[in-house]
C-alpha cells in the first residue's frame, strides 16, 4: 500500500489558499516526496502556536494525481486550539513541515453496504471515500450534516458527484439529522464510515450499540480535537509534587505538563490509546472527555482523563474562575 | 527508440492475482506464507471462506499466523490476545472497555477458483475476479491429475524464462523429455495484450522416455514415431500453462485431431515470495485414462523430479546473477518468448510506477 503508518516529515510548499466558506479555507500543498494518497488518510502538520512548535492532523481531500498535491480543508472556530488560525494564514508560496500521508482511517472494499456520514467539516475525510465507492459501483449512502447550507463545503460537488446518493441535513433549514432513525436503518451487512464533531460521533455510538450491531462495523476518526465545550482555561495541581500550573486554551493538559518539566507516558496524542491517563483526585468543575478510550461508564465515574486531549471546564461551578482538577500522574 | 538492456530480474506487479497457496492448504488453523514481499496469515472462516491478513498485529506487530481461530470468523493474537475479524477490524481489546478505532490490520481480496487461493495485494478498487488467469484444467471434469508446489530460491522472473523457452530440457532433463530435437525444430511466438504464445511442433520423432510411458498408459505396447508438440501459454502475470504431448507420427495432430495421441496440461503459476525467492505452483492435467490414480500420482511424480532439475538450475542462475552483479544478460533468438512477457511486466510495472529503469527511452 502506498499509503504507511509511519510518520515521514518533509517540506511542502503552499500553491493555492482559497475560502470554501466564511470559516473554511481549502489548503493545496505541494510535497517534496509524493506519494499516493488513499481515502481516510490524514496528514500532520507542524505549527508554531505562540512560539511553541507543536502539530496537528489534517484529513487529506483524495486527489487524483498520485499524491503531487495534497488538499485539506481547514476550519476555524471557538474550539480551535490555535492550529486553524496559523493554517489560515498561509499563503500561497509558503512552506510548511508535513508528514506524508497515514492511514488510521482505511475504507475496506467489499462490504455490502455503505453509510458514510460527515458532520461539518468531516466531510474532508469522508468525501474522498464517497467518490471511490461511487467509482467501484459500491451500494452506498451519503448523508452530511451542517449547521447552515453556508457554512458547509463541497457541497455543490458532492451534489454533482452523488445525486441521490447524498443526503443533506441542515439544522437552520430545519432538516435536522435523527441519529436514531439513521442508525436504526442500518442492516448487518452495512458499514458506517463517520467522521465529525464529538456529539455526533457520541450519539451514532449510543445508537450503535444499542442496537447490538458489531462494533467492527461502525468506523471513525478523530483527532481529539473536538470537545463538548469549547476549550476554557483549567488549573491543574499535582499535589504530591507540589505543582500547579494553568493550562491555556491552546494547549492541552499533557502540553501544559510537559512544558512545566514533568515526564508524562504518552504514545497516539489523539485520546485513543489510554497511555497518558492520570488519576483524578479532586474535580472543582467538570470535565470535556474527548478521547474515545474509555466507556461511558469509565467517563462518567470522573476517575481518571486522557490527558492528552481531555480538559476541565467550569461549568456550574457557582463561582468566577477556572475549574481546578486536582490529579496525580504515574 | 527501446533500450537493448535486459532488467536481469524484475520486481512484481502489484495489481493482480498470485496464488497465496493450493485450497487444500488453507484451513481454520492458520496458515504463514509470504506474497509479493508481504507476509499473510491465512486461515477459513466458520463458513469456509478463505481469509489472508496482514500478517502482523497492529499492536506489537507479532504474527496473526501463530494465533488460533475466534469465533465466526476471527483470529486471535497469540501474544496479547487482540481478536480481529476477518475484514481486519478489532472485535475484542485486552484490559479495556473499548476498542482503539485505528486498531486494524490489512485484510487482502481473495478469490478461490481452480483448486487454488488467490490474492490481491495492490489496490483493492482493481481487484477484479474475472482478472484470475484461466487455469480451468484443474478442476475441469475433462481433465484429472495432481501437483505440488516448488519454493525456489530465485527471482519469479527467471521460472518464467525458463518455462517460455523449453530448448533447455534437451541440456537440463535429458533422460525424461529432453531431445535435440528441441532445439532443431522451428517455433512461432505470438502475443496479444497481456498473452504470450510460443508454439512449437516436432514431427516424426521418437518419443522421448517420459513421453513413450504415457502413450503406453493409453495404448499399451506403442512402438513407432511421433509427433510432438508444447505449446506454451503466457498469461500475465506469471501463469503459464503449457499444452503438451504426442500422438502417433502421421496422424493428423498438427491439424486438430489429437486421437492417436496423449495430451497433458502443464499448469504452472509462480508467485513472487521476496524479490530472491517464489512459490512455484504446479500441476501436470491428462485429458486421458481420468479414471486412474495410479496414472495421476506416477504423473506427478515423475515430472516432480524433472522440476527438481529446473529448481538446482535456477537457484544456481540466481546465485550466479548475485555474484556477478557488474555482468548483464544477453539474449539468444531463443529468448523471443520471455522477452515478450518481460516486456508485458516492465508495462505493468511501469503503469503502476514501480519500475526503477525504464525500459523505453525516447531517441
Amino acid at each position: 500500500m502506498a499509503t504507511s503508518h509511519s510518520r515521514v516529515w518533509q517540506r511542502a510548499t503552499v500553491t493555492e489558499s482559497d475560502a470554501l466558506t466564511p470559516g473554511i479555507r481549502r489548503i493545496v500543498f505541494e510535497p517534496q516526496r509524493p506519494v499516493k494518497v488513499e481515502a481516510g488518510a490524514h496528514i500532520d502538520v507542524k505549527v508554531t502556536i505562540g512560539g511553541a512548535t507543536d502539530s496537528r492532523s489534517y484529513s487529506v481531500v483524495t486527489p487524483s494525481d498520485e499524491g503531487r498535491t495534497i488538499t485539506i480543508s481547514v476550519l476555524d472556530s471557538p474550539q480551535s486550539r490555535g492550529g486553524a488560525a496559523v493554517m489560515h494564514a498561509l499563503r500561497v508560496g509558503d512552506t510548511i513541515e508535513i508528514t506524508q500521508p497515514v492511514l488510521d482511517f482505511p475504507l475496506r472494499i467489499g462490504a455490502a453496504r455503505y453509510l458514510l456520514l460527515a458532520g461539518g467539516i468531516g466531510i474532508t475525510a469522508i468525501a474522498g471515500m464517497a467518490s471511490v465507492l461511487r467509482s467501484i459501483g459500491a451500494d452506498y449512502t451519503l448523508v452530511y450534516v451542517g449547521r447552515g447550507l453556508g457554512e458547509m463545503a463541497f457541497v455543490e460537488e458532492l451534489r454533482r458527484e452523488h445525486g441521490q446518493r447524498l443526503v443533506l441535513h441542515v439544522r437552520d433549514d430545519g432538516t435536522p439529522l435523527d441519529v436514531a432513525t439513521l442508525v436504526g436503518s442500518v442492516d448487518a451487512g452495512t458499514e458506517l464510515y463517520t467522521c465529525g464533531p464529538i456529539r455526533l460521533m457520541d450519539a451514532v455510538r449510543r445508537a450503535w450499540i444499542e442496537r447490538e450491531l458489531s462494533p467492527a462495523n461502525l468506523r471513525f476518526e478523530t483527532f481529539g480535537n473536538s470537545g463538548w465545550f469549547d476549550p476554557q482555561r483549567f488549573v491543574v495541581r499535582i499535589p504530591r509534587l507540589g505543582f500547579e500550573t494553568m493550562v491555556g486554551t491552546s494547549e492541552t493538559m499533557l502540553e501544559a505538563l510537559e512544558s512545566a518539566g514533568l515526564e508524562v507516558m504518552s504514545d497516539c496524542r489523539k485520546g485513543e490509546c489510554g497511555l497518558c491517563e492520570v488519576r483524578v483526585l479532586h474535580l472543582d468543575g467538570d470535565l470535556d472527555h474527548r478521547d474515545v478510550f474509555y466507556s461511558e461508564r469509565q467517563k462518567d465515574a470522573r476517575g481518571k482523563i486522557c490527558c492528552c486531549v481531555s480538559r476541565a471546564v467550569s461549568t456550574d461551578l457557582g463561582r468566577p474562575g477556572p475549574a481546578v482538577v486536582t490529579i496525580d500522574i504515574s | 527508440m527501446r533500450e537493448t538492456t535486459v532488467n536481469k530480474v524484475l520486481g512484481h506487479p502489484l495489481n493482480a492475482w498470485y496464488v497465496a497457496a493450493w485450497d487444500h492448504e488453507v484451513n481454520r488453523k492458520p496458515l504463514a506464507r509470504t506474497v509479493a514481499n508481504r507476509p499473510l496469515a491465512m486461515y477459513r472462516t466458520e463458513d469456509g471462506r478463505a481469509v489472508a491478513l496482514a500478517d502482523a498485529c497492529w499492536h506489537r506487530l507479532a504474527p496473526l499466523s501463530m494465533g488460533t481461530p475466534e469465533g465466526r470468523d476471527g483470529i486471535r493474537c497469540p501474544y496479547h490476545g487482540i481478536v480481529y475479524n476477518s475484514a481486519g477490524r478489532c472485535i475484542s481489546m485486552p484490559a479495556q472497555e473499548t476498542i482503539n478505532p485505528s486498531a486494524t490490520v490489512a485484510s487482502f481480496p481473495v478469490v478461490e477458483l481452480h483448486r487454488f487461493v488467490w490474492v490481491w495485494l495492490g489496490d483493492p478498487t482493481k481487484a477484479d475476479p474475472s482478472l484470475v488467469p484461466d487455469m480451468h484444467q484443474m478442476d475441469d471434469p475433462a481433465w484429472a491429475g495432481d501437483g505440488l508446489t516448488i519454493p525456489v530460491a530465485c527471482n519469479y522472473q527467471l521460472v518464467l524464462d525458463n518455462l517460455m523457452d523449453l530448448t533447455h530440457e534437451e541440456f537440463v532433463h535429458s533422460s525424461t523429455i529432453g531431445q535435440e530435437e528441441l532445439s532443431e525444430s522451428e517455433f512461432v511466438v505470438t502475443h496479444d495484450g497481456d498473452t504470450v504464445t510460443v508454439e512449437r511442433w516436432m514431427l516424426g520423432i521418437d518419443a522421448p522416455p517420459f513421453w513413450l510411458a504415457n502413450m503406453r498408459d493409453r495404448f499399451p505396447g506403442f512402438e513407432g514415431k511421433v509427433d510432438r508438440w508444447q505449446i506454451i501459454h503466457f498469461e500475465s502475470p506469471s501463469t503459464i500453462n503449457i499444452d503438451v504431448g504426442v500422438a502417433k507420427a502421421g496422424t493428423g495432430a498438427p491439424a486438430g485431431d489429437r486421437s492417436q495421441g496423449v495430451n497433458g496440461y502443464v499448469m504452472n503459476t509462480i508467485t513472487p515470495e521476496t524479490d530472491k525467492s517464489c512459490n512455484y505452483f504446479w500441476a501436470f492435467m491428462r485429458n486421458y485414462r481420468l479414471e486412474s490414480q495410479v496414472i495421476t500420482t506416477k504423473l506427478r511424480d515423475g515430472v516432480s523430479r524433472v522440476f527438481k532439475e529446473d529448481e538446482d538450475m535456477l537457484v544456481a542462475q540466481q546465485a550466479a546473477i548475485e555474484a556477478n552483479p557488474d555482468y548483464e544478460f544477453y539474449s539468444l533468438n531463443i529468448d523471443a518468448g520471455g522477452m515478450w512477457v518481460r516486456r508485458i511486466l516492465e508495462g505493468k510495472l511501469a503503469a503502476e510506477g514501480r519500475l526503477p529503469v525504464p525500459a523505453v527511452s525516447v531517441a
